[in-house]
């Protein structure tokens, strides 16, 4: 679902934000992405989601990879990977319905079915009563939850979640947990990046890599 | 039909901010409607003195009308001639007397006539050049019965000086203001377009493709473009009537200039997203 192979990424003036990363993310997996500020976490979820490119080595995300897919059908790779982040990113002035129904509108969804999907899709996260609200109006945990909804729309193989609780209180956080386990109970595979070791330490059954100066120092499927 | 959408819903999400960039879209082109109001007047003013340029043959008493048929119909074979008219002694003296009253006197004691006869020779439009006028009354000159041919050197060549001015007066301040209204319009549109960033952004996130990113914005920037340029037909136009009302006779732009100015603020504005759009696009 998601492989890396011998993956560095240079930057001209900052030098090595990961080098010589490799791991393989199974269809199902439930991992943890753990290390450090500046550990190249984000590096590596902007990898895996083809937002960047690696100076060496190869990204393959769920059969598309980074030496083969074009900008100009990045998309493509998109529909399949679903993305959270720390900031939620939501679409100020909209409300929670509207901000799932436009990620559905603009990936082509007839629109006769957008409102009832966009409406199952809060639903699923928890937010059925909240979809007519603004976003700016909803607590963190429940504009993370307009952002999850958001990023299964396409019906995802893989969700990447880039520091998705760094925002959120302990309740909150436990319930975008809860949320992730079960979406990736239903067969998606999760990328959750995390700094929060004690959140890591409370799943014990996911998998866990962590990251040390941009290498791959711990794989816990490894030992 | 998403995109009409898009485009419509974006001018009612921010009014202000797409209707201010409209407003400089017109305010850019209104500049360009009014240079357009000037050149084409001075054009109908240039071109009404150029209509006057004309070829005088005059011809010598004793030639004879089978030689001045001859002539006519040479000159008149001239491509760049429109027609040859043959002024006799006795309609010159007519002429005289008509256009010259204060003369009168002068033309009705006469013994002989000392008018010449003579061809009157006119000139296509767009051949009226010192150069073309200098080589038909050349060609006059040839024939050993012609006495003189003139058409106002010096006249001619001013009028064609003026002209070459004007053109390049045109091309050189219309491209100015034609550039500062791009300019104008670009800035707008990419400030409408930064402002929505975030959606742009977003669609490149969950997997829209570039064509579906592009063309609301395409949409929006031909509406602002047409909305800028009708606001700006509409300043033109009430400049042009005010004009007209309290200080001088002017005359309205063709349609076509009009239709062409407002197809060209629509495809401008389009363009204009185009370009602004692109850089977001490489942003993810």
């Amino acid at each position: 679902m998601i492989k890396l192979t011998n993956v560095s990424r240079e930057y001209p003036k900052r030098g090595y934000a990961l080098r010589d990363v490799s791991f393989h993310l199974k269809k199902g997996e439930f991992a943890f992405l753990t290390g450090h500020s500046g550990s190249g976490k984000s590096t590596t979820m902007r990898l895996v989601h083809m937002s960047d490119r690696p100076t060496d080595g190869e990204v393959r995300v769920t059969g598309f990879s980074s030496e083969k897919v074009t900008q100009r059908h990045i998309w493509r790779v998109r529909r399949r990977v679903g993305i959270v982040f720390q900031d939620f990113r939501l679409l100020p002035g909209r409300t929670a319905q509207e901000n799932v129904a436009f990620v559905l509108e603009v990936t082509g969804t007839p629109r006769a079915a957008i409102a009832s999907r966009a409406q199952r899709l809060l639903s699923q996260v928890g937010l059925s009563t909240k979809a007519g609200a603004y976003v700016n109006e909803l607590s963190g945990g429940e504009q993370q939850r307009v952002a999850i909804a958001r990023a299964l729309a396409n019906d995802p193989l893989v969700l990447l979640a880039d520091e998705p609780t760094g925002n959120l209180d302990d309740r909150a956080t436990r319930g975008v947990l809860d949320l992730f386990w079960d979406i990736n109970a239903r067969g998606m595979a999760v990328l959750m990046a995390t700094h929060d070791l004690e959140l890591v330490r409370r799943y014990p059954h996911a998998r866990v890599f962590e990251l040390d100066h941009g290498e791959l120092v711990f794989d816990s499927a490894e030992g | 039909m998403y995109a009409l959408r898009e485009a419509i819903a974006a001018f009612r999400r921010a009014p202000v901010l797409t209707g201010l960039a409209s407003a400089m879209v017109g305010l850019a082109l209104y500049v360009v409607g009014l240079f357009g109001l000037a050149t084409y007047n001075l054009q109908l003013a240039l071109s009404s003195v150029e209509e006057r340029v004309e070829v005088a043959v005059y011809l010598r008493d004793d030639a004879r009308q089978s030689e001045i048929d001859l002539l006519l119909t040479e000159l008149a074979a001239i491509p760049e001639v429109r027609s040859v008219r043959f002024v006799s002694k006795r309609d010159a003296l007519e002429r005289a007397r008509v256009e010259l009253p204060e003369f009168g006197a002068l033309f009705t004691d006469l013994e002989v006539n000392p008018l010449p006869q003579s061809l009157e020779v006119e000139l296509r439009p767009g051949s009226r050049s010192p150069d073309i006028v200098e080589r038909v009354s050349e060609a006059a000159l040839l024939y050993p019965f012609v006495e003189d041919a003139r058409y106002g050197r010096e006249w001619v060549d001013k009028l064609f000086t003026l002209r070459r001015l004007g053109a390049a007066t045109t091309a050189v301040l219309g491209s100015a203001f034609a550039l500062v209204a791009a300019l104008i319009i670009g800035t707008a549109l990419r400030i409408a377009i930064f402002a929505r960033r975030e959606e742009i952004y977003v669609m490149r996130l969950v997997g829209a493709t570039n064509g579906f990113i592009r063309r609301p914005f395409l949409l929006e920037g031909a509406i602002a473009g047409l909305l800028g340029g009708v606001i700006a037909w509409a300043l033109t136009y009430g400049t042009y009537r005010g004009v007209y009302t309290y200080l001088f006779e002017v005359t309205w732009m063709p349609d076509s200039w009009v239709a062409l100015a407002l197809a060209a603020g629509c495809l401008f504005g389009a363009f204009s997203s185009l370009l602004a759009i692109r850089r977001h696009l490489e942003d993810l």
